[in-house]
């Protein structure tokens, strides 16, 4: 889970505006090689070697390049796949944001004694495990589980939630909704209340003083929310398993299902595909994240 | 009046949404039933039961060795190259800073399918290895941001200074820098401990078929069904954590920078 990239959305741009060197020891910088060789050998050159992958055939005599694992992703079950997750993904994002939004404002407000009080709040259900948290949503969804026990007892028409997508929503809702609060909560708790104060002595009224200065001076930490909340339920294939049933699949499951089998050049192709979506949608966020002080763009 | 009560209940509301999974699975770790869907009565059994299989400690064993030396390691590469980060110029910074985010925005599924090609690549087997390897890849960026903002609140007099009076630059990071920036070094640590202990996607594609960290157990039996022992251990390391949250916030709570370790 990428809990810190939530809690510290400014690291990478404040950093970019402290000039030189706070050690004042140029030598200092040759301490930053292990990593270096580190980065260029687990994190540089996997995604050379899967791009590599990718873009080969397999073909043991003749291993040429070619586009036909990429082309993969027209496949009609691959590309409805494709369609669904980011249909899935952007419903989720969005219901993250509508719940999350009202929750942060309220906390940003509250007179907590502590601020980690709160955050701790949000972030403790992560520490059980994920799956197991996500399995006990089949308790409470199934034809004979929890809701559905007190519908019956109360009366009402049985519902059918689990294996359908509205279940891998809540599923992706549920295990991703921390990522989206923490980040606008810590960019709400930022703002200045004087520029709160100033703007309701000059005459707005509380929805304009929302909409000109506590929205715009938020958009950082929701466009981290977003990222945060977007590129894992994109490219989940454990909340379709658990949740989904088998019926649905998920381009997550398409990719897993490749190199389950050992089809790992098919399945490399489409995560090359995955890889450019991630960078279309970062890209696009950038864009509206004017001070440059989101996920910023790799 | 009427909105403070709105508002009560709607936080409320998503509490109720984010706990009730855990409540569930708390409950199931007590039912006498050995099926998830019905209650059986209450019992003990499952926690007396746990301590004695040994895949289940197996995994428990190795997800904590996993976690404790990866974080470990990832906490010591972290450091020293954070600090060297920040002694650099603004071209080399950026472009070391923007590969350091790239397992942080990556899809998880890329970053384990990508080792997993990587290692297989290399001939090298898939192990215990190759997981504390990915782990510490993935590890080594929540270090490094949770260190660098403890870097540029220091003063580089102090260090001066302290070459000025004679020490040497090993013993002047160890008097000076480290105490000034531990605080960032051990939200590194805890953060890489936590990210690696609740990893799944990228042990899955690299750990080869001899080991399993709990995650991946958990995994292999969504389909037949989980083991009620691993509900009660579940339970167990959760009411853990939650005491130990409970003790550091309380002996937190007396200073006024509590917010800063999160931040």
């Amino acid at each position: 889970m990428k809990l810190f990239n939530i809690t510290n959305t400014k690291t990478n741009s404040s950093s970019n505006k402290n000039g030189g060197s706070s050690l004042g020891n140029d030598k200092v910088k040759w301490l930053s090689l292990p990593y270096i060789v580190w980065m260029i050998g687990f994190i540089i050159l996997p995604l050379l070697v899967i791009i590599y992958y990718g873009l080969t055939s397999g073909n043991k005599l003749k291993n040429l390049f070619t586009l036909g694992n990429i082309r993969l992703i027209l496949d009609p079950t691959n590309f409805k796949a494709l369609r669904l997750s980011l249909e899935l993904s952007l419903i989720s994002t969005l219901i993250c944001l509508l719940l999350a939004y009202p929750l942060a404002m309220i906390l940003s407000r509250s007179r907590m004694k502590s601020n980690n009080f709160i955050v701790m709040i949000i972030i403790l259900p992560m520490w059980m495990n994920f799956l197991l948290r996500t399995i006990a949503w089949q308790n409470i969804l199934e034809r004979t589980g929890i809701i559905n026990t007190v519908l019956n007892f109360l009366k009402l028409p049985t519902l059918n939630i689990i294996n359908t997508p509205l279940a891998i929503v809540l599923g992706m809702v549920y295990n991703f909704l921390p990522f989206m609060v923490l980040p606008i909560y810590n960019v709400l708790i930022k703002i200045d209340k004087d520029v709160v104060a100033a703007a309701r002595d000059l005459g707005a009224n509380s929805i304009q003083t929302f909409l000109k200065i506590i929205l715009p001076l938020s958009i950082p930490g929701v466009i981290s929310g977003i990222t945060m909340v977007f590129v894992p339920s994109l490219t989940t294939f454990v909340i379709s398993t658990i949740l989904g049933g088998s019926k649905i699949i998920l381009i997550g499951n398409v990719i897993e299902q490749h190199f389950r089998v050992g089809n790992w050049h098919a399945g490399s192709g489409l995560s090359i595909v995955l890889m450019f979506f991630i960078l279309v949608s970062m890209a696009i966020l950038s864009k509206y994240d004017k001070e440059g002080e989101g996920g910023s763009l790799w | 009046m009427v909105k403070r009560i709105m508002e009560k209940f709607y936080v409320g509301l998503i509490l109720l949404f984010l706990y009730a999974p855990i409540f569930v699975l708390i409950v199931l770790s007590f039912n006498q039933a050995k099926s998830r869907s019905k209650w059986g009565g209450f019992t003990l059994h499952w926690y007396r039961e746990l301590f004695k299989n040994k895949y289940i400690m197996n995994a428990l064993y190795t997800t904590l060795i996993i976690a404790l030396l990866s974080a470990l390691i990832a906490t010591i590469i972290g450091t020293v190259a954070a600090i060297a980060i920040s002694s650099m110029r603004k071209p080399p910074r950026t472009i070391l800073i923007g590969i350091t985010n790239i397992p942080l925005l990556n899809a998880d599924i890329v970053t384990g399918l990508s080792l997993m090609l990587l290692f297989v690549a290399l001939r090298f087997t898939l192990g215990f290895t190759s997981v504390l390897i990915s782990h510490i890849t993935f590890n080594i960026p929540y270090v490094i941001l949770s260190v660098m903002p403890k870097i540029r609140q220091l003063s580089p007099n102090t260090y001066e200074a302290a070459l000025d009076l004679g020490a040497s630059p090993i013993y002047a990071f160890f008097k000076v820098i480290l105490p000034d920036i531990f605080p960032g070094v051990l939200t590194g640590f805890f953060l890489a401990f936590t990210m690696s202990l609740d990893d799944f996607v990228i042990t899955h594609f690299t750990k080869g078929p001899q080991i399993n960290t709990l995650s991946t157990k958990i995994y292999t039996e969504v389909r037949k069904g989980i083991k009620p022992e691993i509900y009660a251990l579940s339970t167990l390391m959760f009411i853990a954590v939650l005491l130990l949250l409970v003790i550091i916030n309380r002996r937190n709570a007396d200073k006024k920078d509590t917010i800063k370790k999160f931040d």
